[in-house]
């Protein structure tokens, strides 16, 4: 559970990069709402697009485009691809 | 015991989501995913006027309708859209109370063929909750437009429940649903839901809690997911039995 | 007693599960939630195929609506077009449905003379009651049934959540939700819908800024008013192609200030009353889909416009009623309503209005739409009669009551921003079930309508404008 060696978060994937889910950063409500968007462990994402004042960033997550915060997106530590 | 299924909590939880007096022969409840149809396929089956548009979380209300098909009375109830039924917001919990304790004669779960994945989670879930479960693969023309092909047949196999596509839009497939319903609310389907397999030592677990909630609750609710809904610290289940146990089920947001 | 032990045997199955917990280092919720994701997983790809690699066109859809560049100004032009199309479309009809309307007016006043009925029956039946009636249908009925089918058609193809997309950045700022953008659209069709739609907030504290400054959205009970009012004093009542733009423009401008406000109050409600951090934001951004297009416009048609149309007539009628009654009872040489009028006449003047206008705000309270006709019925009953067939007809009215550019932009920015219609309240009051946030959302709306249109009055005047 603790931080990997490299702490690469969703909200750092540029626009077209994709990132494996690595840990969830969050606790309490926000895991859960996380977890029930399929950001489990494994999940590979994509960052798809930016909203025009840069934030927030929806990701492609398991077929389904979902916009995150940039302070949501920080606490999904992923590994680049 | 003393618990009979009029006295336990099913009659009073379905009166409260039910505000009214109903005489039909069968309760069936549309759940899904927000955006996949569910208000479509519910006006379609009820003649109603459910706000319908392209964006989660547009019904905000529910809706309860009837229609009849092959000589029965059948009332739909048009649950809140969630994308899982582990009871993280009200709607999450209203879902789940309703296709757990108040015990549908069938629930059919209306799927977004174009996104099969995500939506077949809470197919997943409601699964293990109840095996009275009617996969409606709706938008199936949206599919067919982005050169989707599902085997329907293998996913019906894989899920033990019937699967059914439908474009609710255009009434594709409503009949072939209207009949399945009927047929699984009078049993007259055999039905072999996928089991989920957790691993060993969660599953001993789940099989001796399972096993000492056998006696508590009534025969029908099912004891395996209620075991595994307090092995992961879902306190809102406990609510969900308690009511139950203490017929004063408060379904909240509802509105009558 | 069967009950309690049973509870007491629950409790103890309750505390196994809590110990099995204790002995997990991972959360047990972690690996359920994994293990359902990954069965899906394997079975959906078990048995879907793609067929061929498609383009992906909600992608470019999506690269253009919500391109850095062009995102915000497509919102706009979208914005702008769809009031274009409402105001030229509504025009011609407008026109038609005001002339049959008061040509049957005619023959129901000969008729009634024809009867010998007494001067108070014909005021009552058709001067009031039928004239309110058919401002309301003529002027409500055209732009609302282009309106809410082209509304429809966005809401269908799946462009709302997009501007929620686009605005949400705007929205955290101010401490509140992304979506209260799409409250906010919703609210072009009716307020008490928008309060509605703002249950899909989690946070009750956001939930409560969308529904306290909803009303900042024009509802369609007002912008046919204001495009009224606009076409008069920015087109000279005349239809023509440059003044239905410039009118559209001036609507798209009013709707601007109103989002303005909107992020203000909501800052200022954040900062005071509703303190707290921005909660988390996820939006499922939905793939575009073909609206049907006649259903679409059959369905707004029957279920939105006739709806909300009754509704209003139901309203206009005793409304009209009413104020010719008090347009034509007399206290000394006075009417009620100019008895009344003159009362708030200082104060409506000193922020930009008249004191009729005010009143009709006031006795607008049940449904917006009957604003206008009361003051149109006011003005009739205190200074000449006029033929009211038309935009021009009316534009001499108003500056017969001397009406100037002054008093035309506080009269729009005064409906767009003032108190929310009853209905709006009603249903404010059922979704907090409280008392005094529904005394808030009348008040709060009423303070800013005031203040700017104060300001702007005092401004003019002062810089000789006016
Ligand atoms: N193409 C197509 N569109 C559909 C179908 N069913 C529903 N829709 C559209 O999908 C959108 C969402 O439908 P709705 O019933 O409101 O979804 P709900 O959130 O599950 O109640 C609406 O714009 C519908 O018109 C279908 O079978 N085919
Ligand atoms: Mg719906």
């Amino acid at each position: 559970m603790e931080a990997k060696d490299s702490e690469f978060t969703l909200s750092r994937l540029r626009v077209g990069e994709r990132g494996v889910v690595t840990s969830l950063h969050a606790q309490g409500i926000i895991r859960r709402r996380m977890l029930d968007l399929g950001l489990v462990p494994g999940t590979v994402v994509e960052s798809v697009r930016r909203s025009p004042a840069g934030d927030p960033t929806a990701y492609n997550i398991r077929g389904a485009i979902i916009a995150l915060r940039a302070e949501e997106g920080c606490k999904v530590y992923v590994e680049l691809l | 015991m003393g618990l009979t299924c009029q006295s336990s909590g099913k009659g009073v939880l379905r009166e409260d989501f039910l505000s009214y007096e109903t005489k039909s022969d069968y309760i069936v409840a549309l759940a899904g995913n927000p955006n996949t149809g569910k208000s479509t396929v519910f006006n379609a089956l009820t003649g109603l006027k459910q706000h319908t548009g392209n964006w989660p979380g547009k019904t905000v209300t529910q809706a309860l309708g009837n229609y009849r098909h092959g000589q029965k009375l059948i009332t739909l109830v048009d649950l809140p859209g969630t994308y899982s039924l582990l009871a993280n917001s009200p709607e999450e919990q209203v879902a789940r109370d309703f296709i757990c304790f108040a015990e549908p004669d069938a629930t059919v779960v209306v799927v977004d063929s174009t996104c099969l994945e995500r939506n077949l989670n809470l197919v997943l879930q409601v699964l293990e909750i109840t095996p009275k479960t009617i996969v409606c693969l709706n938008l199936i023309d949206e599919a067919r437009r982005k050169k989707l092909r599902i085997d329907v047949e293998m996913l019906a196999i894989k899920l033990g429940v019937p699967v059914i596509p439908t474009a609710a839009r255009s009434k594709e497939g409503l009949g072939f649903l209207k009949d399945t319903i009927n047929r699984v609310a009078s049993d007259a389907i055999q039905l072999n839901p996928l089991r989920l397999k957790y691993e060993d030592r969660l599953e001993v677990a789940i099989s001796k809690l399972a096993g000492e909630l056998e006696p508590l609750l009534p025969e029908r609710i099912n004891k395996r997911w209620i075991a595994l809904r307090l092995l992961d610290g879902d306190y809102t289940v406990i609510d969900g039995i308690q009511k139950f146990l203490e017929k004063k089920i408060v379904v909240e947001g509802f509105a009558s | 007693m069967t009950q309690v032990t049973q509870i007491t045997d629950l409790n103890e199955v309750v505390r196994k599960a809590a110990e099995y917990r204790e002995t997990q280092d991972e959360s047990v919720r972690d690996r359920i939630v994994s293990n359902i994701y990954n069965e899906a997983e394997t079975l959906a790809s078990s048995v879907v195929s793609h067929l061929e690699r498609r383009v992906d066109w909600d992608r470019k859809i999506d690269n253009i609506v919500t391109s850095r560049i062009l995102g915000y100004p497509l919102m706009l032009a979208l914005l702008g077009a769809v009031f274009w199309v409402t105001l030229s479309g509504a025009n011609v009809p407008t026109d038609m449905l005001a002339n049959f309307f008061f040509g049957l007016e005619e023959h129901l006043s000969a008729l009634f003379f024809q009867f010998g009925a007494p001067d108070w029956l014909h005021g009552l039946v058709v001067l009031g009651t039928y004239r309110a009636l058919a401002w309301v249908v003529s002027v409500m009925l055209p732009p609302m049934a282009i309106f809410f089918p082209i509304f429809t058609l966005l809401e269908d193809l799946g462009y709302l959540p997009r501007v929620a997309f686009n605005l949400d950045r705007a929205f955290k700022r101010v401490g509140a939700h992304g979506k209260q953008a799409l409250t906010m659209s919703m609210g072009f069709g009716c307020n008490a819908a928008g309060v509605i739609a703002a249950r899909i907030i989690d946070s009750p504290r956001e939930r409560m800024i969308a529904i306290l400054t909803n009303n900042f959205v024009p509802c369609n009970g007002r912008f046919p008013a204001i495009i009224a009012i606009s076409m008069i004093f920015l087109a000279g009542g005349v239809i023509s192609v440059y003044g239905t733009i410039l009118a559209a423009a001036m609507v798209v401008a009013l709707i601007l200030i109103g989002i303005s406000v909107t992020l203000l109050v909501s800052w200022l409600l954040s900062k005071t009353l509703l303190r707290g951090e921005p909660s988390t934001f996820t939006l499922e951004l939905p793939p575009y889909r073909k609206p049907q297009i006649i259903p679409v416009i059959v369905r707004s048609l029957f279920d939105r416009t006739l709806f909300v149309l009754t509704r209003a007539v139901i309203v206009a009628a005793p409304a009209g009623a009413l104020t010719w009654i008090f347009a034509n009872i007399y206290i000394g040489d006075l009417s009620v309503i100019g008895y009344v009028a003159g009362w708030l006449d200082p104060f409506a003047r000193a922020i930009g209005l008249d004191g009729i206008i005010v009143l009709a705000f006031i006795l607008g309270l049940p449904a917006n739409e009957i604003v206008v006709p009361i003051m149109v019925m006011s003005y009739l009953a205190a200074g000449s009669m006029l033929e009211f067939d038309s935009l021009l007809a009316f534009r001499q009215l108003l500056l017969s009551q001397n009406w100037t550019m002054l008093t035309a932009l506080n009269f729009m920015i005064f409906s767009l921003l003032h108190f929310p219609c009853g209905t709006t309240l009603l249903t404010i009051r059922k979704e907090t079930g409280s008392l005094k946030w529904t005394v808030l959302a009348a008040t709060i709306p009423t303070i800013v309508a005031v203040l700017v249109c104060f300001i702007i009055a005092q401004g003019a005047r002062l810089t000789g404008l006016v």
